[in-house]
Order: C-alpha cells, then structure tokens, then sequence
C-alpha cells in the first residue's frame, strides 16, 4: 500500500492539497498540541523530508475488535490514515492480497524496511503447547511475532490482548495466552489498552509516532500518557454527582433517570485509565457511562478475572471462599468479637469459680 | 537491649527495680512508661484512624442518595476530605512516632522492633498464649508490653498501618495526577498492583485488620486492668500503676 520512500508532504500534493493548505496544517497542529510558533515549521520541515513510517499489523489470539474500532477513527478519518499517512504494508484482515502472496509482502517489508517499521500487534500468542494454538501461515503466531519484532523500530501492543492478555488469558488460561512483553523483551512497546481501544486513541497515536518520527512520552506502565494519564472518574461528566453523594442504587430508580453517579452499581471509572470520558467513542457520540451503565474498567490489567462487572472489590477466591474485601473483613471482625465475648465470659467465670487471693504479696 | 528487657521485666517484679522504697511502702507503686510523645501519639492516631474508618468505610460503601442539585451538595467531597486529612494526621504523626521511638524510652520502641530471633522471646510469647488460653494463672506484672501484645501491634499494627499510609498516598496520587508527589514517591504500588482496583481491594482488607486489632487490643487492656490488676490509665498519664 504505497511506496514508503515518499513522504507525507509528496503524497498530499500529489492529492492536490496546496502547500498553502499544508503550511496552515502544521501550524493548526503545532498550536492544538500546545507547542510553540518555531514548532510548525519544524513539523513542515518533518513531513517534507522524513519518509512515511511502514506499518506491518499482526493479528494473534484476537477478536479483531481492535481493527473494528479503527476503522471508524473520525479524527483523523481512516482513509487519510491509510491512504496518506502511515505506509500500511501489511494487515491481512484488510488488505487486498491473501495466501502465498500476502506471506511474501510480509518477508519483503521485512526485509526493505529493516529496523525502521512500526510492528502493531493486535492479539497475543498462545505459549503452551509450543504455541499450537494459533497458527498463522501454518506456523505458531508466536515464531512470526518473535521473527517481525526483532527487526522492529518499535511495537504497538493493540488493546487488552497485547497489553495484559484479556479473556483468552483468563483462568486457567488454558492456551498460555500471554501478553506480548513477555514474549519480547528487548524492543521498546507501547501498550494501547482497552478492549478494544478508543479509535482515536488509536489513529491518534500513529499520527504521532509519523508526524515526529519518535515514540510518545510513556507511564509506568507503558502506556501513552497523552491518552492514559487520567481516570474515566477524572474528566467524567457525572463527577459532580459523585463529589455531591448523588448515586444510583437501582438501574431503574430516580437517580438512574436524573443520570446520577454509578459508583455504587460498580462502576470502575475510579480505577480505570482510559480517555472515554475526554474522547468518547463513535466519533465523540457517548460512552458507556453515558448511556446509564458503569465502566467495566475494559483497559485495565485483569478485568476478566476480578470478580462482578457491578462490584468495585476484587473477588478474592483464595482458601475456596468467594467473597469481597468487605464480606472478609465482616466476617473476621464477627468471628474475633465472638471470641473475644466468650474469651470474657470464660475469665469471669473462672474468676467467680477461682477468686484470687487479694491479700497475697505479688511473686 | 531487648534481652535486658526481657530479663528485666519477665523474671523480676517491675516495681523492685524501677519504684523507690517510699512507693513501695504506701502499696501503691507507679511506674513511668509511656513518656509524653508517645502517649499524645496514641490518641492523635487514636482519633484519626477512628475517623479514617468511619470515613473509609462511607468511601468505600457510598452515601444514601442526596435530594437536589448536585451544585447544593458536597457530601462526598467532605466525607473525602476528611479521609485525606485524617490520613495525613495519622502519617505525619506515624513518622513523628518512628523518630520518638529513636530517641525515646525503651516502651517507645516495642512496637517497632520485635526481637522475633530471640528463643526467650517466643517462650515469654508461648507462656502468655497459655495465660490467655486459661493454662497458667500468675498475673502479668510487665511494665510494658507483653510479648504477645508487642507481637499483635508489630503485626497488626505497626505493618497495617504502613500499609495502608503506602496504599492510600498510591491512591491518593491517582487523583492528585502523575505529576503529583504522592505519584512519584508511593506510584511504585502500581508495578505491584497494575490494576489500582486490587489496590482499593487490599486497602479495604487493611480497615477490617485494624479493626480486629482495635477489639482485641481494647478487650485485653480492659482485661488486664482487671486481672493482673494494673491501671489501663498509663496511656493517659504516663504511670503504670500496680494496685497490690
């Protein structure tokens, strides 16, 4: 899809855009993300000489969901995406070889662009059984994966199955499914969490990594801070019933109709780092907190395994119990008042069967 | 140190060692324990974990809905705000606590440092499980902590409470941002716990340790009074007094 010598500005003149047009785009782009008058021409500057960045997209243990949300990226629009600002050179689900043909474009982007592609991986790879369990090209998804990432620049970990593993590595994990930094450890990942990701978030981020050539400021837990830094609770629009104690307690009562806060029907906004609150989903539509239902917290490591969608504790499944922090803490606080009465009633009785000698001299 | 604790406070009668002859003649012998840092700690933390509990608790469960706009209300807010406040009350004075017991008596350090290497140590503790399991019937004459109780507050306490001051400054940085200070010096809680919901969960667990160790710590202080007749009153005045 696309030569990927040439550089962004030589493919939009070629779509008749100006270079007027071009130059009043790096300066709405410098100024909307904050930089200073010199930035622009800096970003021209970039877009005239860097060559577009080649992007090879692999699909393992997935569900596509993450495809399916980029495709419907508004800002920018999927096409511009595709068809003039990343050099898409392989992603078998949409591009338009198959079989032994799309094999050899993965082998010759490989090759070309050695050391100098994007590698977005969409899914994970099963480990067990010698990673049997998803085969691509009539190998272990693994083997390509580990194949592609060491020529690598840099790889994207799309969604929750690259980032955490998600539900085919939910226990007992029978496929070994595992996230992708614990396949590779020696390339830089960026983790695009969520299931699937905003689809802004998404093209967002490939715009970036084109347009600057370098890979976005990373948190903790290698996630892009620009889209992960603050909690769904953080910009979500129903804070203020949160701050007030205005919560729903029924999906049908008058709270839920006023459009109160959902924290106490489980709602993990408040341990959930994602930018639905600030982006929304379908082109800035709504999200799901929105729409009256809390976050299932879809971005964050092991939602699958935590118990209710609609309690904000983790299950805690050790010693054969299924209870929360709470129960746990109930019934142990019962079981010590119980033995603490009884340990009472047992030295009042000893001490009214057994009265001391008061007079004695201490030993 | 501790063996001279121990050896002093286990074997002897407190009273012979530390009281002067002229209280020990009127029967009625006090000993200086707690000294005053330590005694204006206990209830400061006192009244802030009793107001991080309440507060914890409301945090963690949610009010009952509050009629009106959300502008004319702030309920959550204050409770909020009371919880973060109370837990800077209780932290700051958790680190005032560690620098008494640096400098202070040897009672100020008891709840830090247990001598669990020490054999003499678990036998004292195996001696005192037997008096509380009705065994053994000799009153407990120690000035300070028995071993038993020492071990409770090192266990129960001492940890739980740094557990949850590291806990809570980790959440606390989730909303104060990631460029917060709270983020930079507790965020490491994350790379443990990725997902802050097993953060919240532990925390959680965290008030209900406490709150077993609150029943049994005030049942046994009241037991003691009782039983091995010594006043509960050295916390408040400084004296451990021995009534006979």
């Amino acid at each position: 899809m696309g030569g990927a010598t040439e550089t962004l500005y030589s493919v939009i003149r070629r779509q008749g855009i100006t270079r007027r047009s071009f130059h009043k785009f790096c300066s709405l782009t410098a100024a909307s993300l904050g930089l200073g008058p010199l930035a622009a021409s800096t970003i021209a500057d970039a877009l005239e000489t860097k060559p577009r960045v080649p992007v090879i997209w692999l699909h393992g243990l997935e569900c596509t969901c993450c495809s399916e949300s980029f495709i419907r990226s508004a800002h920018p629009l999927i096409k511009d995406m595709l068809l003039s600002m990343i050099s898409l050179d392989y992603d078998d689900t949409i591009m338009a070889a198959a079989g032994e043909q799309a094999e050899a474009i993965l082998e010759e982007a490989r090759a070309k662009y050695k050391g100098k592609y994007v590698l977005a991986v969409e899914g994970n790879p099963p480990l067990k059984q010698g990673g049997m369990f998803c085969i691509d090209g009539g190998k272990p998804f693994v083997e390509r994966l580990r194949s592609m990432a060491e020529e690598s620049m840099a790889i994207i970990a799309w969604g929750t199955c690259a980032s955490w593993g998600c539900v085919q590595a939910a226990k007992p994990n029978p496929t070994g499914a595992a996230p992708i930094d614990q396949v590779i450890k020696n390339k830089p990942i960026i983790k695009v969490p969520g299931c699937p990701p905003i689809a802004e978030v998404m093209s967002g981020l490939v715009t970036f990594i084109t347009t600057f050539g370098k890979l976005p400021e990373l948190d903790r837990q290698g996630r892009p801070k620009m889209f992960y830094s603050e909690r769904i609770h953080d910009k979500c629009y129903r804070r203020s019933h949160f701050d007030a104690g205005q919560f729903v307690e029924e999906w049908d009562d008058e709270c839920a109709r006023k459009g109160h806060c959902l924290y106490k029907m489980g709602c993990k906004g408040p341990t959930t780092y994602n930018a639905c609150s600030a982006l929304r989903w379908n082109g800035g539509v709504s999200f799901p907190i929105q729409s009256g239902h809390g976050c299932l917290s879809c971005s964050e490591d092991g939602f699958w395994d935590k118990g209710s969608f609609y309690d904000r504790l983790t299950t805690i499944k050790q010693f054969g119990i299924e209870k929360n922090a709470d129960q746990i803490g109930m019934a142990a606080a019962g079981v010590v008042g119980l033995t603490v009465a009884a340990h009472a009633a047992v030295t009042a009785v000893k001490r009214l069967t057994n009265k001391p000698d008061r007079t004695a001299p201490p030993k | 140190m501790f063996v001279r604790d121990m050896r002093n406070e286990a074997r002897q009668p407190p009273a012979a060692v530390d009281a002067t002859p002229a209280e020990r003649g009127i029967g009625h012998r006090g000993v200086y324990v707690y000294d005053a840092p330590v005694r204006l700690w206990h209830w400061v933390n006192a009244a802030a974990i009793l107001m991080l509990a309440l507060t914890g608790y409301l945090i963690g469960t949610g009010t009952p809905a509050m009629s009106g706009q959300a502008s004319g209300n702030f309920l959550f807010g204050y409770i909020r705000f009371a919880h973060f406040s109370a837990g800077y009350v209780l932290s700051v004075g958790f680190v005032l606590r560690i620098y008494s017991a640096l400098i202070g008596n040897r009672h100020a350090t008891q709840i830090f440092c247990v001598p669990l290497w020490r054999g003499c140590f678990w036998r004292e503790v195996h001696q005192e499980i037997r008096r509380y399991g009705f065994l053994a019937v000799e009153p407990d004459r120690r000035v300070g902590h028995n071993p038993l109780a020492q071990l409770a507050m090192f266990l129960m306490f001492t940890q739980t409470v740094t557990f949850m001051i590291v806990t809570g400054f980790a959440l606390y940085g989730q909303g104060a941002g990631s460029d917060s200070w709270q983020d930079r010096l507790f965020g490491w809680v994350f790379s443990i716990w990725p997902n802050s919901q097993d953060v919240h969960t532990w925390h959680h667990l965290g008030l209900w340790v406490i709150l077993v160790f609150v029943l049994v710590h005030i049942y046994a202080v009241i037991r003691e009074d009782i039983m091995s007749r010594r006043s509960i009153s050295s916390m408040i005045s400084g004296e451990r007094e021995f009534r006979d």
